[in-house]
């Protein structure tokens, strides 16, 4: 049961000068518009995503794989952008929505993971202050109630409950990422989009927050889409995988089919790659 | 019969060689029979975990048919939906070495599975627990990281892992590999009384023994191609 | 002093409306300066000649100091602050004979809502004393020509610091509130383009989370002043640095009250009947500010108060108003609303009883401005 789809996802950062799509892509070898120097960050992606489902998004810097996960997750971004965001439960096309179903279908249904932690969470606030702002400001308004879900979501996550009424900058950056992961699962969204989510932390640090991401996405039952450069993370993760280069997809299918037998030359020099 | 492969042919196409296939299965045709335990053997290079793959849609087939008769589905041109769901309750596989998670214990890696699908979390780790044990891992180990095992503990928690959720279909890639002769005669008892006739097991094995103790027939690839199918009863190492 | 005499520079005293008009040329009978450039002045002794001048400085100025397009455009911000309860508008804020940061907001407002029939009662901190006061109310009187007094219930236009008075307010009085900071966000958030957005949206979780960790810190809601309310059911305020105590007259008043911000150029109000609810946890509600002792000076323990020392060095707990404490040690049981016709109390908070021994003393809230 499809929870959230995109059609003909497309953004373009520049003036566009109207041939920009047919001159870029995997065929033209970039994502520059010759013409006009218009970036085509993406460019007539679709995909859809079911209930309980997990798409990793593969590709290297520039290959558009954020601006796809921003334009997903609804984020108001800089540039052009084209194409249908469809989500159950909700009418239309979620690009064109107001300010209000977007902030209501961010609030509870669909959360996004930045990639970097300034942008997702407030460092002066506490980690538990962090985590209980959406039940706050969906109206929530009992004290003991906002703060049991709060230390529920640090179990859950494994972040240390008695460090909840800290700063979370002084939050290592492993638990500032599992706050973050806390704050995006509070409301119970149908969907969480994970950008990097291995930026800025150590490689010890990484596999376990991963699979801590993992173990409780296949608890809920939350769908995800992850994003990431690292096709270990894809590996963990995701079921099915899109590879993505110069703002298109060049390959898509199951995650391990994508890894072992991959048929793209794109694809087959990313995975050879690999350290 | 539960499986009917058909003229499947899997070719790799290497851009980084300029283009070069290289072809991993060549035409192989095969039946196989609700609940049997057909072994596949052959040289290195021959197919064997190729044909794995393609059952398992690890390997996408470039020509062929992989009839499934319980979903009445072709696998090699399904859609990845039905891959997933298959494989999530009816279809299982296993390579030779563990997928490791870091800092799971043994315990959880192979109750975890099970818990992804609907059982109780407690249920989970007994089933995983008496796995273990009957393959002999030492209790100490249960819940301790398997990234600090042998490589003979590693492959029994791997087994075991395989074993737990009793798929309808089971694919086995040499799971005993490093396991001593004591330990590999554990296993065959194991899955002989775990495995019951509702469990169709294709496994390719390297030991002829575990092959004779084990299988009801045995199929050899050579080359990518069929070669034999006999009854284990015919079969004598044929291929060293 | 000697009284004003008229004199020979005919200066009108600027009680009477000047219409922009220059009437230091128009009157000047004597002309020209002298070679010193003075202006020549019949009088018979310095005194006198002082006296004289008195008007003079205010010559050119307009009635109640600012010109007639700046009261208008307060005045129409204050119709827009109506029109949108607790909704920050913002105003071009003139200079004024006062520093920033001394009630330049509140003094335009009083300016610019006076007439000559009006009369203004000024408090700084529930004091009519006060230096501050003191000297708005002598810019209020020599420039708009308005009587002034210290009776809460006798004034029409009543321009306050920090405090509301202990005494109902009726729907012919004006409340004008100094702000030092308009936008309750600002303690969440420095960044002001931000915060009108939040604002805009109605987005205040973030002072939810800010309210969150006080309780977390505290265990109860442990803001002093600036205690953060929603207006109308929309707007997230910010009353100014009054007490708690003070917070829940601004819900369901017969009066209007105006908060006006002159170095941050921002004028808001709450409208008569307009429902105004202080920010609260179902399970950590909205406190008032708890005394120990009962007012040395007249026994009130219905009453703001605050402890002040004594020249010989003694704390004493006194009411905060001191018009009112006036009039309780004239009369120990006068009713809030004693000059109303009405019966009940309903303004301000209920009292717990002085002689409770687990209360926490008050402390003084606000800051300095």
């Amino acid at each position: 049961m499809t929870v959230l789809s995109g059609t003909g996802l497309t953004r373009l950062y520049g003036d566009p000068c109207g041939d920009c799509e047919s001159l870029t892509g995997d065929d033209a070898g970039r994502n520059r518009c010759p013409a006009c120097g218009t970036i085509v960050a993406c460019a007539d992606v679709s995909l859809d995503i079911e209930r309980g489902e997990v798409l990793g998004v593969v590709g290297e810097s520039g290959s558009g794989k954020s601006s796809l996960a921003e334009l997903l997750a609804l984020e108001r971004g800089e540039g052009h952008s084209r194409g249908s965001v469809r989500f159950d439960g909700y009418e239309g096309n979620l690009l064109e929505s107001d300010y209000d179903t977007r902030t209501r279908l961010r609030n509870d249904d669909l959360a996004l993971v930045h990639q970097h932690i300034r942008d997702g969470l407030t460092l002066s606030f506490s980690g538990g202050g962090n985590v209980a702002e959406k039940p706050l400001a969906a109206g929530e308004r009992s004290f003991e109630a906002v703060r049991e879900r709060v230390r529920s979501l640090f179990e859950q996550l494994e972040v240390p409950v008695d460090r909840m009424d800290d700063p979370a900058e002084t939050y290592s950056g492993g638990m500032q990422r599992r706050v973050q992961l806390a704050r995006a699962l509070v409301t119970d969204p149908a969907v969480v989009v994970l950008d990097e989510p291995t930026t800025g932390l150590d490689v010890s640090v990484q596999a376990r927050v991963l699979d801590t991401f993992r173990r409780v996405q296949r608890e809920r039952g939350v769908a995800a889409v992850v994003v990431s450069h690292d096709l270990g993370v894809v590996r963990l993760l995701a079921d099915r995988t899109l590879v993505m280069r110069h703002g298109r997809v060049v390959e898509r299918g199951l995650t391990d089919r994508i890894l072992e037998d991959p048929h793209h030359a794109y694809t087959q020099q990313l995975i050879n790659s690999t350290l | 019969m539960i499986l009917t492969v058909d003229t499947l042919t899997k070719r790799f196409e290497m851009h980084v060689l300029d283009g070069a296939t290289v072809v991993g299965l060549d035409g192989v045709s095969v039946n196989v029979r609700d609940g049997e335990f057909l072994a596949v053997v052959g040289p290195s290079g021959s197919g064997k975990s190729s044909l794995l793959k393609c059952l398992y849609q690890t390997y996408e087939v470039s020509s062929g048919s992989i009839r499934y008769h319980p979903a009445d589905v072709d696998l090699a041109t399904c859609d990845d939906r039905t891959i997933m769901r298959l494989r999530g309750s009816e279809i299982g596989y296993t390579s030779q070495f563990l997928d490791e998670i870091p800092r799971v214990s043994a315990v959880d890696v192979v109750a975890r599975p099970l818990v992804e699908s609907g059982m109780p979390a407690e249920s989970a780790r007994e089933r995983a627990r008496d796995l273990l044990s009957e393959l002999g891992l030492p209790g100490p180990l249960f819940e301790a990281y398997p990234a600090t095992f042998s490589g003979g503990e590693r492959q029994r928690v791997n087994l075991a892992q395989a074993l737990a959720p009793r798929p309808r279909l089971l694919l086995l890639d040499e799971p005993t590999s490093a396991l001593d002769p004591e330990t590999r005669r554990l296993a065959v008892d194991l899955i002989r009384a775990d495995l019951g006739p509702e469990t169709t097991v294709v496994g390719v094995f390297h030991n002829h023994e575990m092959v004779e103790a084990l299988a009801d027939r045995v199929l050899v690839l050579g080359d990518g191609r069929r070669r034999d199918l006999l009854p284990v009863a015919e079969f004598e190492g044929v291929v060293a | 002093m000697d009284p004003v005499k008229p004199t020979r520079t005919g200066v009108r005293t600027v009680s009477e409306p000047d219409h922009g008009e220059n009437h230091a040329s128009d009157g000047t009978t004597g002309e020209a300066t002298d070679e010193s450039g003075g202006t020549p002045v019949e009088a018979e002794d310095v005194d006198g000649a002082l006296a004289a001048l008195d008007g003079a400085g205010l010559a050119g100025y307009n009635y109640a100091y600012l010109d007639e397009h700046t009261k208008r455009e307060v005045r129409r911000a204050v119709l827009k602050a109506i029109a949108i309860p607790g909704h920050q508008v913002p105003f071009a804020s003139r200079p004024m004979p006062l520093a920033r940061g001394w009630g330049t907001g509140g003094i335009q407002t009083t300016l610019s809502l006076l007439g000559p029939e009006d009369t203004l009662k000024v408090i700084d901190q529930g004091s009519d004393e006060s230096v501050n006061a003191a000297n708005i109310r002598r810019l209020a009187e020599r420039t708009a020509d308005v009587e002034t007094t210290t009776d809460t219930t006798a004034a029409d236009v009543i321009q306050t610091r920090h405090r509301i008075p202990e005494e109902v307010l009726d729907r012919d009085q004006v409340l004008v509130l100094q702000v030092p900071v308009t936008d309750p966000l600002r303690k969440v958030d420095p960044s002001d383009a931000a915060n009108r957005r939040r604002h805009a949206h109605a987005n205040y979780g973030k002072m939810w989370v800010h309210l969150y960790e006080n309780v977390v810190e505290y265990g109860e809601i442990q803001v002093a002043s600036r205690y953060p309310v929603t207006v109308a059911g929309r707007y997230l305020m910010d009353p100014s640095p009054i007490p708690r105590w003070d917070v829940p007259k601004l819900n369901d008043a017969d009066n209007l009250f105006l908060f006006a911000a002159g170095r941050e150029a921002r004028i808001y109000a709450v409208p008569p009947h307009t429902d105004v609810e202080p920010l609260a946890f179902d399970d950590r509600p909205f406190q008032v500010e708890r005394f120990d002792a009962p007012c040395e000076a007249c026994g009130a323990t219905d009453t703001y108060r605050t402890a002040v020392e004594t020249d010989e060095g003694d704390r004493l707990v006194v009411c905060n108003d001191t018009s009112f404490c006036l009039k309780r040690r004239e009369d120990a049981g006068l009713a809030k609303d004693h000059h109303l016709d009405r019966d009940g109390v309903d303004w301000g908070p209920g009292t717990p009883d002085a002689d409770d021994t687990d209360q926490e003393p008050a402390t003084n809230g606000g800051d300095r401005t």
